[in-house]
């Protein structure tokens, strides 16, 4: 085993992506776009209730959305497997209506990772949620527009570059997620063998210190444009909506 | 017409109101800052519910507690025009202006072009709002109001935010609005300057309850009302019609219940009718008619009332013809033995009565307007 370690001289085809990781990589930019887009409509109405609405629960509510935050990602996992898995409730019914099965596979992936970045998402929307100028809201109505008017013409053009935030935190997020999903989805390649599962599969391999090194700097690479392009999307948006 | 009597209690403060509003021209909810005009404006546009009363407008019932109606902002179809001008930033001029038309255009009786025109926001429609100057910012949220087809138009201390200049550069179009297009508005303001311009009833707004509610001249010119209308701007309001222009002077003759009246040089027609306030602190008196003098108004009249409060200075009503009140010293009250009955000779210097003192109503129009067919 231990010659088995040995470093190889570092080549240019080292730096050549193989099939499998190209794979993890594509795997898991997929699962982080399906994440965000799934968890957009879900956040921004769980946003607008925290920030506008007061109901009886409301700080269980709160509580369990931050709850991923805190919570062992494996546990979450489990807690993801015990109720979609094929014979959990919501699972089960899942597949005898739709059938759809979600664990062990990249959609179940795609929910994981939503799960645990979901405070993250909530958490930027309310905030910006939470400037936007409420007089402004009462002017569109006294100019005849129906709340929900009002809500898609002038409060969310205005929460904008609070849901562009959390959108980009809830992709990274996802990029960057593993235990949830490797407990919730295991790892299987192509399906559910994200970048960090294949990075870590690597790092468990005898000569898998090159390949897994080299997904590590791409996932740096992933995560700095991911939040770059937001800086740029958020500074262009500011100066669209005039402030 | 409009209609209103409603109750509430907002903690400590409760309001307590009942008006009623006529189809055209200017009310003005006059009171101090904190008597509840903002509250009040805010439960006509159904933005605040009231615990219980009746809001209706031309018979039609935007609120009853008894019926259970409590239309909502958007169905009751006032424009409202707040002090912040609450542009949405995100918007076009252009943008905010179309915000509320309808969207059939029978519905439209409004038309862009001339209200775009009439508050002289053209060259402004592609800008947003962030590049405006505080002044543009209100005649656009006027227009954004009067494009949404109100029946009513609200407006919040639409000046209070801008300094002296922006005011005076406003206050003609709010005059534009009221001659042109005829509709009725709900003014509040705490500057009495503005209301004598442009309103024709006052609704005096003290501590949540209206204090009193009539015609301008009438609540200006009772001294028990002194303490809300304010001590140092009080002054008479009297109506006058122009009669003629002195060319070579810069002159214009107002004739007015008592006389007439010279004051510096106005812009109207003769025939237009216009008010003018002559403030109780510009009004001097003699008791024989003074020779030699510069003051062009010299009237004859009696001394109807003398103030009850008595400090170094006491006020004074008249009856000039036209009710008129005058501030002088104790020591020339006393000196004059001046009392109820007595008759005096009021002088009042031309120069004293200057721009802001007139405010032109009816039928009045500006000299330019050419249009002037309304909408």
């Amino acid at each position: 085993m231990h010659s088995a370690r040995e470093r190889r001289k570092v080549s240019v085809s080292a730096l050549v992506l193989s099939a499998p990781e190209l794979e993890a990589v594509g795997l898991s930019l997929k699962v982080a776009f399906w994440c965000m887009i799934a968890s957009l409509p879900l956040g921004i109405a769980m946003a607008w209730l925290l920030a506008r609405r007061q109901f009886p629960g409301k700080h269980l509510v709160n509580g369990l959305v931050h709850l991923p935050l805190v919570l062992p990602p494996v546990a979450v996992g489990y807690l993801l497997l015990l109720l979609l898995g094929r014979e959990g409730p919501l699972g089960a019914a899942l597949y005898e209506t739709f059938g759809i099965t979600v664990a062990f596979t990249w959609k179940g992936a795609a929910i994981a990772s939503a799960v645990m970045g979901f405070p993250l998402l909530v958490r930027a929307i309310r905030l910006s949620l939470e400037t936007v100028d409420r007089g402004l809201e009462a002017a569109a109505r006294t100019l005849g527009a129906k709340p929900w008017r009002v809500f898609l013409t002038v409060t969310l053009p205005l929460t904008l570059p609070g849901i562009l935030t959390g959108a980009i935190l809830a992709f990274a997020r996802s990029l960057g997620e593993f235990g949830a999903t490797i407990t919730f989805v295991s790892n299987i390649p192509g399906e559910t063998r994200t970048l960090p599962l294949a990075i870590y599969t690597l790092s468990q391999t005898p000569d898998g210190d090159a390949a897994a090194l080299r997904l590590v700097i791409l996932s740096f690479l992933l995560a700095m444009a991911a939040l770059v392009t937001s800086e740029i999307l958020a500074r262009r948006m500011l100066v669209r909506l005039g402030m | 017409m409009l209609e209103v009597a409603v109750q509430g209690e907002f903690g400590a403060f409760a309001l307590d109101m009942a008006f009623t509003a006529g189809s055209d021209g200017i009310t003005a909810l006059f009171g101090r800052s904190g008597a509840g005009k903002t509250l009040l404006v805010n439960m006509l546009a159904g933005l605040v519910r009231p615990r219980a009363g009746r809001i209706a407008l031309d018979g039609t019932a935007l609120f009853d507690s008894a019926a259970h109606i409590d239309l909502k902002p958007e169905a009751r179809r006032l424009g409202y025009v707040f002090q912040d001008s609450r542009l949405f930033p995100h918007m076009s001029v252009r943008g905010n202006l179309v915000y509320g038309r309808p969207k059939r255009a029978a519905d439209r009786r409004v038309d862009f072009d001339h209200v775009v025109t009439l508050l002289g926001i053209e060259p402004l429609l592609e800008r947003r709002p962030k590049a405006l100057s505080g002044g543009e910012k209100q005649r656009v949220a006027i227009g954004r109001a009067l494009l949404a087809e109100p029946r009513l138009l609200l407006m919040d201390e639409p000046l209070a935010a801008l300094d002296a200049a922006r005011k005076a550069e406003i206050l003609p179009y709010i005059e534009r609005l009221r001659d042109d297009l005829k509709i009725p508005i709900v003014y509040v303001s705490h500057a009495m300057e503005e209301i004598v311009r442009l309103a024709d009833t006052v609704v005096l707004v003290s501590g949540g309850r209206i204090a009193a509610h009539g015609p301008i001249e009438e609540i200006m010119g009772r001294l028990d009302l002194r303490p809300l209308t304010g001590r140092y701007e009080a002054g008479a309001v009297i109506s006058a019609t122009v009669e003629g222009h002195d060319e070579r002077y810069a002159l214009t003759s107002l004739r007015f219940a008592g006389g007439v009246l010279t004051v510096p040089r106005v812009e109207l027609e003769p025939g237009a009718t216009l008010r003018v306030r002559v403030r109780a602190r510009d009004v001097a008196l003699a008791l024989a008619p003074p020779k030699d003098t510069s003051v062009l108004n010299v009237f004859r009249g009696t001394v109807t009332e003398v103030g009850a409060e008595r400090g170094p200075q006491v006020d004074l009503k008249l009856d000039i013809g036209a009710p008129l009140w005058a501030r002088v010293t104790a020591r020339s009250f006393d000196a004059l033995g001046i009392e109820v009955g007595k008759p005096v000779y009021a002088l009042i210097k031309a120069v004293a009565l200057d721009r802001h003192s007139l405010g032109w109503v009816g039928a009045a129009r500006f000299r330019g307007d050419e249009d002037g067919t309304g909408i």
